[in-house]
């Protein structure tokens, strides 16, 4: 898969419902948390899972689209730069975690360490990277606000993917069947 | 759980008759110039422009007041929050302290904190309403086509397709699975505790992920089976040619960017300094 013209067909087919899914979870399924202003955004989940299942381009891509749909239907106005963020997210996550097999039902506690390793380095990279830098170059905000909301983001996202990114990965690996599970019979 | 969205309505007005590309094109340089630039006179010039803009397409208010009220609340928290961080980033920026009233602490109200503040909510006011006329006068099949004309790769122009065709479905098996979940017992709003609720949404998550899963199969294999991906190209059946009302559109955008980057970067600073 090398440049977008590469892309398979399975993979176009991923990132339009990867971000259908990111839209309607942004929307409905984010938890308000104890710190206000920052919500368990079940969606990083969801874009880690996409990201770990088709591939760093379509962890890009869903992060991308997903996004902007998300902020232009339901709020009227794409925010560029956390957008760019979940892009970088997913790419990030993808590249990371290329060589975890979780279409032949491999995810044991090697795979689910590497995970979320990758997942821990894609939000630092970010949130308190990425997001609070183009805040600064784009719209021009002061520093230690959007860093602060870059924290806020970072650990609440790490916590998030950590739990139920993990669990949705392992629920994921148990329905495919493991490479080499049939035994001859004595 | 019925939740309102900015959704297309087809009306017939010279908004709504462009092509789907140049409203596209016009949409990206509008929001890219607004984010760019902090000059106010620009801002102040694009707001007129974009309110004419957004008379001229007749849209009905009520398409967009609850966005707008989203927006609003949105945008008071974050010039709130400025402010709260940051009471003194307007004299950083302009070089210059003019104060108006002490409030607390190390809370200062000054000119140039103000006047930063209002070229941050201008810079809001330029965008939300040609972003909003975007969705309401955009019909999403011919989106896709537009993407492609404007230079974006045809088969990601068809992953945007499949997002907005899939997103009502998906939003219906979103609430299938928790209307059954919850005749379960299994809840996810306000009335549980924060962590059973996250383990509910999980519950919930799953059954949604996998059935995508399946769905990604199904769509893919049968794009395959008819070939999609084999051309360098690609013909859309809603592409339409370029009329009269589109080139005016886009030499306008063309004008309205140049114009601005111009004028914000005569003297060097994206800024516009009055109180020097």
């Amino acid at each position: 898969m090398a440049g977008s013209s590469g892309l398979s067909v399975k993979t176009i087919v991923a990132i339009g419902i990867g971000s259908a899914l990111f839209v309607i979870l942004g929307r409905f399924a984010s938890i308000p948390s104890f710190i206000p202003n920052t919500n368990i955004e079940v969606t990083y989940a969801l874009l880690a899972l996409f990201a770990l299942l088709y591939g760093p381009w379509a962890g890009l891509l869903i992060g991308l689209i997903g996004h902007t749909l998300k902020d232009a239907i339901f709020y009227g106005q794409p925010w560029f730069s956390w957008i760019i963020a979940s892009g970088i997210f997913g790419l990030i996550v993808g590249l990371l975690t290329r060589r975890i097999r979780i279409a032949d039902g491999e995810f044991g506690g090697m795979e689910m360490l590497r995970f979320n390793l990758a997942q821990l380095i894609a939000n630092v990279v970010s949130w308190l990277v990425v997001a609070p830098v183009l805040d600064i170059l784009i719209y021009s905000e002061p520093a230690n606000k959007v860093f602060v909301q870059g924290v806020g983001a970072a650990i609440s996202n790490t916590l998030t993917v950590a739990v139920v990114g993990t669990l949705l990965a392992i629920a994921y690996s148990k329905t495919r069947t493991k490479r080499g599970s049939l035994s001859r019979e004595a | 759980m019925s939740v309102k969205m900015l959704t297309y309505t087809n009306q017939n007005t010279p908004i709504h008759r462009l092509t789907g590309a140049s409203k596209l094109l016009f949409f990206v340089l509008w929001a890219l110039t607004a984010m760019i630039i902090y000059d106010t006179r620009c801002l102040l010039a694009m707001f007129v422009i974009a309110v004419v803009i957004f008379a001229v397409s007749r849209v009905p208010f009520k398409q967009y007041s609850f966005v707008l009220y989203l927006i609003l609340i949105f945008f008071g928290l974050n010039q709130i929050a400025i402010f709260l961080f940051s009471p003194l980033y307007g004299v950083e920026l302009y070089g210059t302290r003019h104060d108006i009233v002490h409030l607390f602490a190390w809370y200062t109200l000054t000119w140039e904190q103000l006047f930063y503040q209002f070229n941050v909510a201008l810079k809001y006011a330029v965008v939300v309403p040609i972003g909003l006329l975007f969705l309401l006068v955009t019909d999403p099949s011919e989106f896709a086509a537009s993407l492609n004309r404007i230079g974006v790769s045809y088969k990601v122009a068809y992953s945007v397709a499949i997002a907005l065709r899939y997103i009502p479905d998906i939003q219906q098996d979103f609430q299938n699975i928790s209307f059954s979940a919850q005749a379960r017992g299994i809840d996810i709003s306000r009335k549980e505790k924060f962590g059973k609720r996250l383990k509910n949404v999980v519950s919930i998550l799953l059954p949604l992920i996998l059935t995508s899963v399946e769905r990604i199969e199904k769509i893919s294999t049968a794009m395959e089976l008819r070939g999609f991906g084999r051309g360098k190209k690609r013909t859309w059946y809603r592409a339409r040619p370029l009329r009269k009302g589109d080139y005016i559109a886009i030499a306008m955008i063309l004008i309205i960017t140049v114009a601005c980057l111009v004028i914000t970067f005569a003297d060097g600073s994206r800024f516009y300094n009055i109180f020097k």
